[in-house]
C-alpha cells in the first residue's frame, strides 16, 4: 500500500485556497441524494452533522451519551487558540503554524497545519455567531490570554470552560438541524462495527444502549468523530465513557492506525488517592504560572509539607530549567514529575505526586489575588481532597490527556478505506508528537465547519446516482453477525474476573511502560503482558445481565476488549520508533541532560499500521513528512 | 382577543394571570384594611365611610354603583387566580405521577409550600367573611343589621371562637400575601439587580401590614378597646 | 465507614422497581460518591449479581450526565456539586443513605438509577440556538458586547442540562433549565432577532412535558452550577414580552 496524503501542489499558504476551488462539488439540489453518518458529537462530530445538515445533506449522527450535548469535548477548560493577532502581539496564521508545527515536534503534516491555522479566524467568528460567551474586554471586544508553548496571546476563552461553551454551541447548531429534519440524532446509541464493502465504507452497525437493539444503518460516507483513545491508561482524564470502539474496528477493516505511541500525559493533575479510583481531575495548567513545583531532597521524607524546611526541598524544575522554570511544555513537566517520583522524592498516596506550592505567591500577591485568579481551581481541589490548597500546598501528578495519535488521513481528512472520513481527535492530523495546549478545541471545530464540509463533497460527487447500499444486503448481515457473537462471547465467559479489574491492570502496565517514558525493555515486556492479559480477559472474565437489555458492564466489556488490541499496537509503534520526539521519549535516545533526542535522519515519517488478522504482526506504512517552510529544530527550553 | 386566550392557555400566561390577579387582590387586602381601621374612630367616622363606598363615583354613577363594579372586578380576579392555581396544581401533580421516598426541602420558604391549602383555607375564610359581614346569614352573625356597619362590626367580634377564626385567617394571608407578593414579581419578569434585594421585604411589609391591621380590628373588638 | 445503602432497583421502564438494601463496612471517605457505588458494583458482579445501573461519565461535574436523589437531594448534601464530585468525607460513620433516581414523567426510568432525560434536547431544539449557517459569520469583533452582558449570559451558560432542577421541584417543573438557555441568548447581541420567537417554542415544548414554576426556588439551590432563579424570571418576561410581538 502507498500512503499519498493528497497533500496539493503549490506554497503551503495558498494550497487550501487553490484547492478548494479544485474540489468537485455537489450541487444543492442533489446533496438532498446522499446520505451521510457522523459518529460522535462532540466539537467534531456536532460541527460536522450540523454543517453537512445546513448544506442539505441527510445526516445520521450518532452518540454513546443520553445527549449530543455531553461528549467530552465539554469538559475542556483552558481555550481555543486562533491567530487573529486582536493583541497586536505580532501573531499571524504563519505564527500559529509555525508554533504548532514547532510544538509537534517536526512530526505532523506542514499542509494539514496551515490549513489549521488558515481557519482558526473562521472559527472564532462562527462561534461569536452563535452565541459563544467569550470573555470580553470593558469596551466590548473579544479578551485573550496567552498559554503554553507561545509567546504570543491568541488563545480565546470563556472563564474555565471554553470547551463546554463551544461544546453547546456547536450542539445547539446541531438540534437546529435535528429540528429541521436535516439531522436525525441517535443518542445512547453506539457504534460497533464499520460496514466495508467493495473496498468503501457503506455503512455501520449500533447497538441501541437503552435496550440492546442491534441496527445497520447504511450511507453514502461515513464521518468518525468520535475522539481519542486515552482510557487505554484506565486512568484518564477522559470520560469514562470515552472509547476507541468506533476507530479500531474501522482500524480492524483496513483503516490505517498512525502514531498510536503519541499520548499526551498532562502535568497538572490531582494524584490518584486510592486503588478504587475511577479517573483523573485535570487542573489548568494555568497553575504553574504562580505555583512552585517541589519534592523533598530526602526519598520518603513523612513530614507534613509545612514541616519541611526551604533548604531540604527540591525546586526540580527550577533547578533543571532555570529558563524556563515551572513554566516548561507539557511533556517536560510531566517526565520530570516520573522521574523524581521513579527515584523515590515522590509524596502522597503510593509516593505518585510532587507538591504545587502557593505559598510564595500568597506572600508576594496576598491570599485575594490568588484567590481572584485560581480561586474556582482551588475550590475544585478541596471537593475532591479535601485539602485546602491556601494552607498546604496542592498535590500533583501527571495523568493521560490527549493522543495525537489516530486513523490515518489523507489532507481531505479520508482513511485508508474510501467512503470513511475521520475528524478531530479521532485522526492523527495536526499535532504530530505533542498538542499545544488549546489547540484541540481548534482542531475539532476546524475539522468539522470548515474543512470535512469542502472535501467530503469531492468524495460524493462523482458518486451521483448511485444507491446506497441496502441494510439488508450480505454484508451488513456479515457483519450484524459478527458484532452479535462477540457480545454474545463476552456474556458466555462467566469467568472470575471484572472488566474493570482487568482494564485497571492493562492500565497500569501502559502506564508504567508506554506513558512518559519508554525503552525497548519495558515495552517488550508490556507487549507480552497485554498478550497475557488479553488471552486472560477471554478466558476469566464475567460480564452479567443479557445482550438485549440495558447493560453497562457489557458496554464497557467490548471497548476494554478493543483497548487490548490497541494497547499492544501502541506499544509495537513505540518500540518501533527508536528516537525521542515530543510525548514519546524513549530512555535510549536522550542527550547527556537527560532530554529528549529526535532522529529526523530516520524517523521523519508517520507511521501508519495495518491491521494484518488478530494475533498477527501488523505491517508498518511510512509517510515521509517533508519541512519546506518551518526547518526542523532541537526544542531546548534551558 | 385571541392573543389573550393563547397567553391563558400556556402555563406561563396563567401563571402571569394568577400573579396579576393576586396584585389586584393585594391592593383590595390593602385598601379593605385601611378602610377599616376606621373603625378606631367610632361609629360615625366608620359608618360614613361605609356610605362614601356606596355612593363612591356619585353622580357619574348610581347609588352602589362603583361598589358593584369593584365586585363584579374582584370576583372575575378571584375566580381567574382560583382558576389558573388549579389547573397549574394539576399539570405539576401530573409532572411527577411516581412520587420520591423522600424529598428534601432545600431553601423553599414555609410560605411557598403552603400556598396551595393556604389558598384554600383563605377562599373558605372569605366565604364566611362575606356570611359574616355582607350577606348577615344568621348562622353566621345572629344580630345582623343591615346598614349599621360600626355595630355589625363590634358585635361580630364580640364572640371569642370567632376572633380566633379571624386571626387563624389572617395568619395564612399573611403567609400567602408573603410568597405571592414576592413570587409575582418573579412570575411577571419583573426583576433588576438593583430592585431584586427589595423585593422580599417589601412582600414581608406588605403581608405583615395586612394581617397585623386585620388582626388589631378583630381583637380589639373582642378585649373591649372598641365598642 | 460503615454505610447502610438503600437504592432504588429497577429492571426496566416497566418494572415496578424497590429499594434493595446493601450494608458497606469498607467505605473510604476520600472515595466519591459514584467510586463508592462502583466497588459496590465490582463486589455485585462478583458475586454473580447485576451491578446498580447509574449515568456518569466525565466525573467532573461538567457533562451533566450523572444525577441521583440522595436522601431526598438531586446530586446529594453538598451545594454546588454534580454527584460525581460529591465525596464520602461528608457523610458520617453509620449513615443510612437513601438513593433514588430522578423523578420525573418527562424522565422515564431505563433501568436502576438510570433515566431518560431527552426531553430537554427537544426543548434546545424548539429555538435554543442562534440561526446562523456555517460560514455566514461577520468577523468576531464587529459586533461590541458589554462586559456585563457576556458575564451574565456566562453564568447562564455554565448550565450542565443534568435535570437536578427538575428532580428537585416540587413541581417537577425546568424552568430553570430552560430560562437559562433562553436567558443566555437574550443577553448577547447575537441572540436578539430571535428572542421573542425562541421564547415562544422553548416554553411551549417545555410546558408539554414539565410541571408548573411556584418559585419554591429549590432548583436553584440544588443546581451543581448555582443558576440563579433571576433567569426565571428573566425568561417569564422575554415570554410575556413575547405575546405583545
Amino acid at each position: 500500500m502507498k500512503l499519498d496524503g493528497k497533500v496539493p501542489a503549490g506554497p503551503v499558504a495558498e494550497k487550501w485556497t487553490r484547492h478548494k476551488f479544485d474540489l468537485k462539488l455537489v450541487n444543492p439540489a442533489n446533496k438532498r441524494k446522499f446520505s451521510i453518518i457522523v459518529v460522535g458529537s462532540g466539537l467534531a462530530g456536532a460541527s460536522a452533522a450540523a454543517s453537512l445538515g445546513e448544506l442539505g445533506y441527510h445526516v445520521d449522527c450518532f452518540c454513546y451519551q443520553d445527549s449530543a450535548r455531553r461528549a467530552h469535548s465539554i469538559a475542556a477548560q483552558g481555550g481555543i487558540n486562533a491567530a487573529k493577532n486582536y493583541q497586536n502581539d505580532g501573531d499571524s496564521v504563519w505564527r500559529l503554524f509555525y508554533d504548532t508545527v514547532k510544538g509537534g515536534d517536526f512530526r505532523s503534516r506542514e499542509a494539514n497545519v496551515h490549513r489549521l491555522a488558515e481557519v482558526s479566524v473562521n472559527i472564532i467568528d462562527q462561534c461569536v455567531a452563535q452565541g459563544v460567551p467569550f470573555a470580553r474586554e470593558y469596551g466590548g471586544g473579544l479578551a485573550n490570554r496567552s498559554f503554553g508553548g507561545a509567546q504570543v496571546s491568541r488563545t480565546f476563552y470563556a472563564r474555565g470552560q471554553t470547551g463546554q461553551q463551544l461544546q453547546l454551541s456547536a450542539y445547539q447548531a446541531l438540534s437546529r438541524q435535528v429540528a429541521a429534519g436535516t439531522v436525525r440524532m441517535h443518542a445512547k446509541t453506539e457504534m460497533l462495527d464499520l460496514v466495508v464493502e467493495d473496498g468503501r465504507a457503506r455503512g455501520i452497525v449500533t447497538r441501541d444502549l437503552a435496550d440492546g437493539t442491534m441496527a445497520s444503518w447504511s450511507a453514502d460516507a461515513v464521518v468518525l468523530a468520535t475522539g481519542g483513545y486515552a482510557n487505554v491508561f484506565f486512568l484518564s482524564t477522559n470520560a469514562k465513557g470515552c472509547n476507541a470502539t468506533a476507530i479500531w474496528r474501522a482500524h480492524r477493516r483496513g483503516a490505517l492506525f498512525a502514531n498510536p505511541c503519541y499520548t499526551q500525559i498532562h502535568p497538572t493533575c490531582i494524584p490518584q488517592h486510592g486503588d478504587y479510583q475511577s479517573k483523573l481531575t485535570l487542573m489548568s495548567e494555568s497553575l504553574r504560572n504562580d505555583g512552585r513545583i517541589w519534592v523533598p531532597k530526602a526519598g520518603g521524607d513523612s513530614r507534613s509539607p509545612d514541616q519541611i524546611p526551604e533548604a531540604e526541598r527540591d525546586y526540580y524544575l527550577e533547578r533543571r530549567y532555570p529558563a524556563f522554570g515551572n513554566l516548561v511544555p507539557r511533556d517536560i513537566a510531566s517526565r520530570a514529575a516520573k522521574t523524581v517520583c521513579d527515584e523515590g522524592y515522590g509524596v502522597g498516596h503510593g509516593a505518585r505526586g510532587v507538591y504545587l506550592d502557593f505559598a510564595d505567591a500568597i506572600a508576594r500577591l496576598g491570599k485575594d489575588a490568588v484567590a481572584a485568579k485560581y480561586g474556582n481551581l482551588f475550590e475544585m481541589y478541596e471537593r475532591i481532597t479535601g485539602e485546602d490548597p491556601y494552607a498546604v500546598p496542592m498535590r500533583i501528578y501527571p495523568a493521560p490527556h490527549y493522543t495525537m495519535g489516530g486513523l490515518w488521513v489523507d489532507y481531505h481528512l479520508m482513511s485508508t478505506i474510501p467512503g470513511l472520513f475521520v475528524i478531530g481527535e479521532a485522526n492523527f492530523s495536526d499535532h504530530g508528537a505533542n498538542r499545544l495546549g488549546a489547540s484541540a478545541l481548534m482542531q475539532g471545530l476546524a475539522d468539522g465547519y470548515f474543512v470535512l464540509p469542502y472535501t467530503i463533497g469531492d468524495y460524493l460527487a462523482p458518486r451521483m446516482g448511485e444507491e446506497p447500499l441496502p441494510t439488508d444486503h450480505q454484508a451488513f448481515r456479515e457483519v450484524e453477525g459478527e458484532v452479535t457473537d462477540r457480545l454474545d462471547r463476552l456474556l458466555s465467559v462467566q469467568g472470575k474476573r471484572t472488566v474493570d479489574s482487568l482494564h485497571r491492570e492493562l492500565g497500569k502496565v501502559c502506564e508504567d511502560e508506554c506513558g512518559m517514558s519508554r525503552d525497548r525493555k519495558g515495552l517488550e515486556a508490556a507487549i507480552a503482558k497485554i498478550q497475557a492479559l488479553r488471552e486472560e480477559y477471554w478466558r476469566n472474565v464475567r460480564v452479567p445481565g443479557a445482550a438485549a437489555d440495558l447493560n453497562q458492564s457489557l458496554e464497557k466489556a467490548g471497548r476494554v476488549a478493543d483497548y487490548f488490541e490497541l494497547a499492544e499496537l501502541m506499544c509495537r509503534d513505540a518500540l518501533d520508533r527508536e528516537e525521542s520526539c515530543g510525548t514519546h521519549f524513549r530512555e535510549e535516545y536522550q542527550t547527556e541532560e537527560g532530554e529528549a533526542r529526535r532522529n529526523d535522519e530516520d524517523y521523519k515519517y508517520v507511521a501508519a499500521w495495518e491491521w494484518t488478522g488478530a494475533g498477527d504482526t501488523p505491517r508498518l506504512h511510512k509517510e515521509e513528512l517533508d519541512f519546506e517552510n518551518v526547518p526542523p529544530s532541537q526544542r531546548s527550553y534551558k | 382577543m385571541s392573543w389573550i386566550g393563547k397567553t391563558y392557555g400556556s402555563a406561563l400566561g396563567k401563571k402571569a394571570a394568577m400573579a396579576l390577579s393576586g396584585l389586584l387582590l393585594v391592593g383590595f387586602v390593602l385598601g379593605h384594611m385601611a378602610g377599616n381601621l376606621k373603625a378606631f374612630l367610632g361609629a360615625e367616622k366608620y359608618n360614613g365611610y361605609a356610605d362614601w363606598l356606596r355612593e363612591m363615583g356619585s353622580p357619574l354613577l348610581p347609588h352602589n354603583g362603583a361598589l358593584w363594579i369593584a365586585r363584579v372586578v374582584l370576583l372575575g380576579a378571584v375566580l381567574v387566580h382560583i382558576h389558573s392555581a388549579w389547573s397549574l396544581t394539576r399539570l405539576s401533580r401530573k409532572a411527577r405521577p411516581k412520587r420520591y421516598y423522600t424529598l428534601t426541602a432545600q431553601q423553599a420558604t414555609y410560605a411557598s409550600r403552603t400556598m396551595r391549602w393556604g389558598g384554600v383555607i383563605i377562599l373558605l375564610f372569605v366565604l364566611y367573611h362575606l356570611a359574616h359581614f355582607t350577606w348577615g346569614m344568621s348562622w353566621a352573625h345572629p344580630d345582623f343589621e343591615p346598614g349599621n356597619v360600626h355595630r355589625n362590626f363590634v358585635e361580630g367580634f364580640r364572640v371569642w371562637w370567632v376572633v380566633a377564626i379571624y386571626v387563624v385567617a389572617q395568619v395564612a394571608l399573611g403567609f400567602h400575601l408573603f410568597h405571592g407578593f414576592w413570587s409575582a414579581f418573579q412570575t411577571l419578569g419583573l426583576n433588576h439587580e438593583r430592585v431584586n434585594a427589595w423585593r422580599r421585604p417589601l412582600a414581608l411589609s406588605i403581608a405583615l401590614v395586612v394581617s397585623l391591621g386585620n388582626i388589631s380590628l378583630a381583637v380589639s373588638v373582642l378585649m373591649g378597646w372598641v365598642s | 465507614m460503615r454505610l447502610k445503602l438503600h437504592i432504588w432497583r429497577q429492571k426496566n421502564a416497566n418494572d415496578g422497581g424497590s429499594f434493595a438494601t446493601y450494608a458497606r463496612d469498607d467505605v473510604s471517605p476520600d472515595m466519591s460518591f459514584l467510586e463508592m457505588l462502583d466497588v459496590l458494583n465490582e463486589e455485585l458482579i462478583e458475586s454473580g449479581e447485576e451491578p446498580v445501573a447509574f449515568d456518569h461519565d466525565c466525573r467532573e461535574g461538567i457533562c451533566g450526565s450523572c444525577g441521583v436523589m440522595i436522601n431526598g437531594s438531586a446530586h446529594g448534601p453538598e451545594s454546588g456539586t454534580a454527584t460525581c464530585q460529591l465525596h464520602m468525607r461528608k457523610f458520617r460513620d453509620g449513615d443510612e443513605i437513601r438513593v433514588e433516581p430522578f423523578r420525573s414523567r418527562a424522565f422515564p426510568i431505563l433501568k436502576d438509577l438510570v433515566v431518560d432525560r431527552s426531553p430537554f434536547d427537544e426543548i434546545i431544539g424548539a429555538g435554543g440556538y442562534i440561526s446562523v449557517n456555517t460560514g455566514s459569520a461577520p468577523e468576531a469583533n464587529l459586533i461590541p458586547v458589554p462586559r456585563d452582558d457576556a458575564e451574565r449570559a456566562m453564568d447562564a451558560a455554565e448550565c450542565i442540562g443534568c435535570g437536578a432542577c427538575v428532580a428537585q421541584c416540587p413541581n417537577g417543573a425546568a424552568q430553570l433549565f430552560t430560562s437559562a438557555k433562553i436567558s443566555h441568548l437574550a443577553e448577547l447581541p447575537q441572540g436578539r432577532p430571535e428572542r421573542f420567537a425562541r421564547a415562544t417554542k422553548m416554553v411551549e415544548v417545555m410546558e408539554s412535558y414539565f410541571g408548573s414554576c411556584t418559585n419554591f426556588a429549590e432548583c436553584e439551590a440544588v443546581c451543581p452550577k448555582g443558576i440563579s432563579i433571576d433567569f426565571i424570571a428573566q425568561m417569564n418576561r422575554e415570554y410575556l414580552r413575547s405575546r405583545f410581538k
